[in-house]
């Protein structure tokens, strides 16, 4: 289920402004990788590209190669809805659809796109996306509520479940827990844990605890200046970036002397 | 308007320390008897003036204005000398805006008991069974005009909210750059067309097919629809991008293609609000006399099919039972009046089921 990601030598541009420069990395199957950074350095635009996400943001494009097992994202033909199928995404504001219930939000994947399901494929679908996420205890005794009516970290573990229930082969997230409580986030970091066994889950944070205890490998992303794009300092193992980082400016921001 | 500007409670017990952030306050009772005093003193100069000229009589609407102004200038020194500044500007700020909002309300108000207490002579079986054909005084009725107006309204209505509907759903979903511009544009200038403009040029498309003099139901629908479908664009517009981008980024990230985004997601997210603009584009164009007139043209006979004959609407009904009264007048203007407080009924009959539409479709947010 789960994929090897390259990245060859990509830049992003938001129309004529050069956003993230000649980002190349590897990012390993069944792994956790962090991509730490100050804002604006293009973490969350490089990690869109990795679904084709950016595009819905007008006049953003993409040069370069991402090759998922080998296939690239941005060859001729490609369609974008086929690429996000397998590429799940996970956003920073928790945001189950309004007008589903729990059991309908879960479902979204399959309703939305129009594919039929048995009524006892879709409660076994149901329980274990919900399983997966850690959120069936809580939930079950209410599955037709509204999604909107679940705390904030609830809401964040429906949307994970929402993901997982697609079968992605990689889940991203975008600064997933930044929203949300410790305790929340404890069950949210807990989850990942779990979900690594199956997925490769890129993660974007800002929280470097949070990236040190999750992570298997980190990325550093760092820009000179505004107005400078946004560049891949530094990939290695987590405990290396944190410990003994070969970058002057990796260094500085993992110990908080800048940024 | 004393109760936004009413002390707390203190329930301090007896004995204790006054509360300090209660102390130098008007007691409750200060603002209403100002009221009822500046009502009295008002009422008595009034009731002077009218003594003084019988003809006049006693002006209401004067003594109430004159009261609450009075009620203004003195609570504000009132409370100057005893609440300070702040407190003072408050309460006459309180008093202005509540003003305000009583005059703002008071045409509406009127204007509704005045349709309501002409219009009910006539609200009777007949006036809903029959039409005005072969009636020339007492009796008749105004089916002819109910069936047309909600025939033609019903097709503009058919005609507009799919055109209106698309449009909107292309600009804020599908449209950039000058293709979406230029529509925008256009429409900002149909939502001021005049009606009456509108009218012309239904007739005229008419009068290119079928030759000078056609009158059809289906040109006054047209003229309709064409004074509709900007008001449906502009609200729908309003309604789609209000639905937060992270629901479409949601569905996309799912692997939804965009059509099934804005069929699933996007429009039953906005459905309340959509059904609201639409209904209020209807209450808008439901009253139109002007193109009706010109398009539609005017009849005393029921005719139910758009595409045959002239039809007649409710608004040009009490338009022309006001300004060709027949022998026996007053027959003509309690059917106006009827005919109107209908069309107010019709109004309003179409807003309840609208509030009901989007109070079961909106998106259940209770826990």
């Amino acid at each position: 289920m789960s994929k090897r990601i390259e990245v060859n030598d990509l830049n992003v541009y938001y129309s004529k402004f050069l956003a993230v420069e000649g980002v190349s990395l590897t990012i390993e199957p069944r792994s956790v990788t962090a991509f730490i950074g100050p804002s604006g350095c293009g973490k969350s635009t490089f990690l869109r590209t990795l679904n084709r996400m950016h595009e819905v943001i007008p006049g953003a494009r993409v040069e370069g190669e991402v090759l998922v097992d080998g296939d690239d994202l941005y060859g001729a033909g490609v369609d974008p809805v086929l690429v996000r199928r397998q590429v799940g995404m996970v956003f920073q504001r928790p945001n189950p659809f309004p007008t589903m219930s729990i059991r309908e939000n879960v479902l979204a994947g399959v309703t939305l796109n129009n594919r039929r399901m048995s009524r006892s494929e879709a409660d076994e679908l149901v329980e274990s996306s919900l399983q997966g996420a850690n959120l069936w205890n809580e939930v079950k005794d209410r599955l037709d509520r509204p999604g909107s009516g679940l705390s904030g970290g609830q809401q964040q573990r429906l949307c994970i479940a929402r993901a997982i229930a697609v079968s992605p082969d990689i889940l991203l997230m975008d600064e997933p827990c930044s929203a949300l409580d410790p305790i929340s986030t404890l069950a949210i970091e807990d989850l990942i844990e779990e979900l690594k066994k199956e997925y490769t889950i890129v993660i974007v944070t800002h929280n470097m605890q949070q990236a040190s205890r999750v992570s298997d490998r980190t990325a550093f992303f760092n820009i000179a200046g505004t107005g400078k794009p946004g560049k891949l300092i530094e990939y290695d193992d987590t405990n290396t970036i944190f410990t003994q980082p070969s970058v002057q400016a990796t260094e500085d921001y993992v110990s908080g002397r800048f940024g | 308007m004393s109760q936004l500007t009413a002390p707390p409670k203190t329930d301090a017990p007896a004995g204790a320390m006054p509360n300090s952030y209660a102390t130098g306050r008007l007691p409750r009772f200060v603002p209403w008897t100002i009221l009822g005093g500046s009502f009295i003193i008002m009422i008595a100069v009034f009731a002077l003036f009218a003594s003084a000229d019988p003809e006049g009589g006693f002006n209401a609407p004067g003594t109430v204005f004159l009261s609450v102004v009075l009620y203004g200038i003195v609570i504000y020194f009132v409370a100057r000398m005893i609440e300070g500044p702040r407190r003072a500007k408050d309460r006459l700020v309180t008093t202005l805006v509540t003003l305000a909002f009583v005059i703002a309300l008071l045409p509406l108000v009127s204007l509704l008991s005045t349709v309501v207490l002409n219009g009910t002579a006539r609200l009777d079986v007949t006036f809903f069974t029959n039409s005005m054909r072969n009636v020339v005084g007492e009796g008749g009725g105004a089916l002819h005009a109910i069936t047309g107006t909600l025939l033609m309204t019903g097709a503009a209505a058919i005609i507009s909210i799919p055109i209106g509907l698309l449009t909107s759903i292309y600009l804020v979903e599908y449209g950039r750059g000058r293709l979406a511009q230029a529509i925008t544009f256009f429409v900002d200038v149909m939502t001021g067309i005049p009606s009456i403009v509108a009218g012309l040029f239904a007739y005229t498309l008419f009068v290119i097919i079928f030759g000078p003099g056609i009158r059809l139901g289906i040109a006054g629908a047209i003229a309709l629809a064409v004074l509709m479908i900007p008001v449906v664009v502009r609200s729908s517009e309003e309604m789609l991008r209000l639905v937060p981008n992270e629901l479409r980024e949601a569905a996309f990230a799912l692997g939804v293609p965009k059509w099934l985004v804005v069929l699933k997601v996007v429009l039953p997210t906005s459905i309340a609000g959509l059904t609201t603009g639409i209904m209020l584009s209807i209450s808008r164009v439901i009253g139109e006399t002007a193109p009706l007139l010109v398009a539609a043209g005017y009849t005393n006979n029921m005719n139910y099919d758009l595409l045959e004959g002239r039809m007649q609407s409710l608004p040009v009904f009490v338009y022309s039972s006001y300004v060709s009264q027949g022998t026996e007048a007053q027959a003509y203007l309690d059917r106006a009046w009827t005919g109107a407080l209908t069309l107010i009924l019709i109004v309003m009959a179409l807003n309840l089921l609208a509030r009901f539409i989007a109070r079961a479709f909106s998106p259940k947010l209770s826990r």
